[in-house]
């Protein structure tokens, strides 16, 4: 087992632009004669093409999970998981990180140039589900020359697509890594969603999704959707112990300026991600997340879905998630068990929150080497 | 391979000789998963184990073992009726909150239970206690403040408890402090046993 000591970083990365040239139908009844996918890629892929892992991101990732790019201080945002020997360790695994279809980092999405009209997709953009997201990262797989993963792993909406992955391509992948996911959205979650698209949508700066076209970004709708997002993606207890309740000045001033700390913080969190994100990727990317249902093409039964699977799992659930808690994690482990399929399940003791399957936990990155020492091994990496 | 096989306990050797191959087997605060992991290699057997302490969680793990991160207190709801051929509870009777109520779901979800614990009726716990303390020994190796071990029960006590529910012993095995079956165990067994080790179908009809 490698002590901290032997850790290190993948380095400086160079995202590549990969042309994907097969068709892609879609859920929607849409086609994709082709698309983009702006991948990272760590480690080297050995001559058997048996060492590669697939890396999902959630909601608002992207393709930079590990090392640095040539022009920012900030590392990839799972770079204390991802390297030599780190917990997906980088120096036995060939790791492939993407954008997904319809991010707005480089792959095609809402914000790149449809081929076919020469102008931006903007809202014309088809909508996407966690199915399209599988068989468009099937076609990345082809490309790379994998036949099958090693694993493929995923946090919250990442760990969706592993499920979809199991279910839908189910010798493609050896190992599936589901990590503080659900087997289907819950109306609460679908209603956090509805008013962070509402929010979206009635920016008058939002012109039908149009907004490139009039010079502006609608700032106001999506920096409250990530408002309240930060806010499901964090514990009470861990607000109550970053922020309290203290005033930022020694006295109220009776007006709605920025009073408390955390109401700075969440501005900050909005206003940072209005810089990077695309409004229209932020809607799409919401829509999957509910639309996100394995069970819904085999008479809505979970079990019967996950009996197409071949992978074994590996489920892990933070204690004080309460955005995918751990009982719906349960509620997964309870179907592949009854499914009589593989399963281990690691319920992590935390305090941070949803949030926390980007920490390195200590519980929770022992799990991971553990089992993907145990991969590596199985695989020859 | 064989090095799992010799590190295997003897009690635990002796419960691995009970399962038919192939069988599916839910083995409950299975530790770091030498057994689980020996019942694989040896006799196919698939299954999962229920484990609390994240140590042992991340030792099943390094293994190759299924393990669910569970408390036994919890229950077992979430595993379907009679989807085990074998349901095992190896030394944890003993530390559960109600293991009546354990016995009775591990009887519903499998077809058998086996189920093992230390004697209280052992002659050192009870010459300890005539001495007027508790016990402290190999099998029971806690101070009485600090013991996991709240549900504590002899031979007797045990074989009154399946009387009354119902619950059949199909196999019985008491076993000395180095974990075989002497001559003093068949001249007195519930004097010298130390762990008991049952083989419980449930009610008839039930």
């Amino acid at each position: 087992m490698s002590a901290d000591a032997s850790e290190s970083s993948v380095g400086t990365v160079i995202p590549q632009l990969i042309d994907i040239d097969a068709p892609l139908i879609l859920d929607c009844g849409r086609l994709l004669p082709r698309h983009q996918l702006m991948v990272e890629t760590y480690g080297s892929l050995n001559a058997e093409a048996s060492n590669a892992i697939l890396i999902c991101h959630a909601l608002s990732g992207d393709h930079h999970a590990a090392g640095y790019h040539d022009d920012e201080r900030k590392p990839g945002w799972w770079d204390n998981c991802i390297g030599p020997g780190k917990p997906i360790d980088t120096s036995r695994f060939f790791v492939v990180s993407l954008n997904n279809l319809g991010g707005c980092r480089g792959s095609t999405g809402p914000n790149t140039v449809d081929p076919e009209t020469g102008r931006v997709w903007g809202p014309d953009f088809p909508l996407l589900t966690v199915r399209d997201w599988v068989r468009s990262q099937g076609l990345l797989a082809d490309r790379l020359g994998i036949a099958q993963w090693a694993a493929i792993i995923g946090g919250s909406l990442g760990g969706m697509q592993v499920m979809q992955w199991a279910v839908d391509l189910p010798r493609r992948i050896r190992h599936a890594v589901v990590i503080a996911a659900a087997p289907q959205i819950s109306a609460q979650n679908i209603a956090f969603n509805e008013i962070a698209r509402q929010a979206i949508l009635s920016d008058p700066d939002f012109h039908g999704g149009r907004y490139f076209e009039q010079g502006v970004v609608p700032g106001r709708g999506l920096r409250l959707a990530r408002m309240l997002g930060h806010i499901t993606y964090l514990s009470d207890a861990a607000m109550r112990a970053k922020f309290g309740n203290d005033l930022k000045a020694p006295q109220p001033s009776f007006n709605f300026d920025v009073e408390f700390e955390v109401e700075s913080y969440l501005r900050y969190q909005g206003e940072a991600f209005v810089d990077r994100f695309d409004a229209n990727t932020y809607l799409l990317m919401t829509k999957a997340l509910d639309y996100f249902d394995p069970a819904r093409d085999y008479d809505d039964s979970l079990v019967t879905a996950f009996q197409q699977a071949q992978a074994r799992f590996l489920v892990i659930a933070f204690s004080s998630d309460w955005r995918f808690s751990p009982a719906r994690s349960r509620e997964i482990v309870k179907s592949l068990v009854d499914a009589g399929r593989d399963v281990s399940y690691a319920l992590i003791d935390s305090e941070l929150g949803h949030d926390d399957f980007l920490m390195p936990l200590p519980d929770y990155h022992r799990m991971l080497r553990n089992y993907l020492s145990r991969v590596a091994d199985e695989v020859g990496a | 391979m064989n090095a799992a096989v010799n590190e295997l306990r003897p009690d635990l050797a002796l419960i691995a000789g009970w399962i038919t191959p192939g069988a599916r087997v839910l083995d409950l605060g299975c530790g770091d998963g030498a057994l689980l992991a020996h019942l694989a290699e040896q006799r196919g057997a698939r299954g999962y184990g229920l484990e609390i302490d994240p140590a042992n969680v991340a030792a099943c793990v390094a293994r190759g073992v299924n393990v669910i991160q569970a408390d036994l207190d919890d229950g077992l709801r979430d595993f379907e009726t009679g989807s085990f051929d074998y349901v095992l509870l190896t030394q944890t009777l003993q530390a559960l909150q109600r293991p009546d109520e354990a016995i009775e779901e591990i009887l519903r979800v499998g077809r058998t239970a086996i189920v093992t614990f230390p004697n209280f009726g052992h002659w050192r716990v009870r010459l300890a206690l005539m001495n007027g303390r508790m016990p402290v020994t190999k099998t029971l190796s806690s101070a009485w403040y600090d013991t996991p071990n709240i549900h504590l029960c002899t031979v007797a006590d045990f074989e009154a408890l399946c009387a009354v529910r119902g619950w059949q012993v199909h196999e019985r095995r008491l076993l000395n402090r180095a974990h075989r079956e002497g001559w003093t165990i068949r001249l007195a067994p519930s004097l010298f046993a130390e762990v008991a080790l049952y083989q419980l179908h449930g009610r008839v009809g039930g």
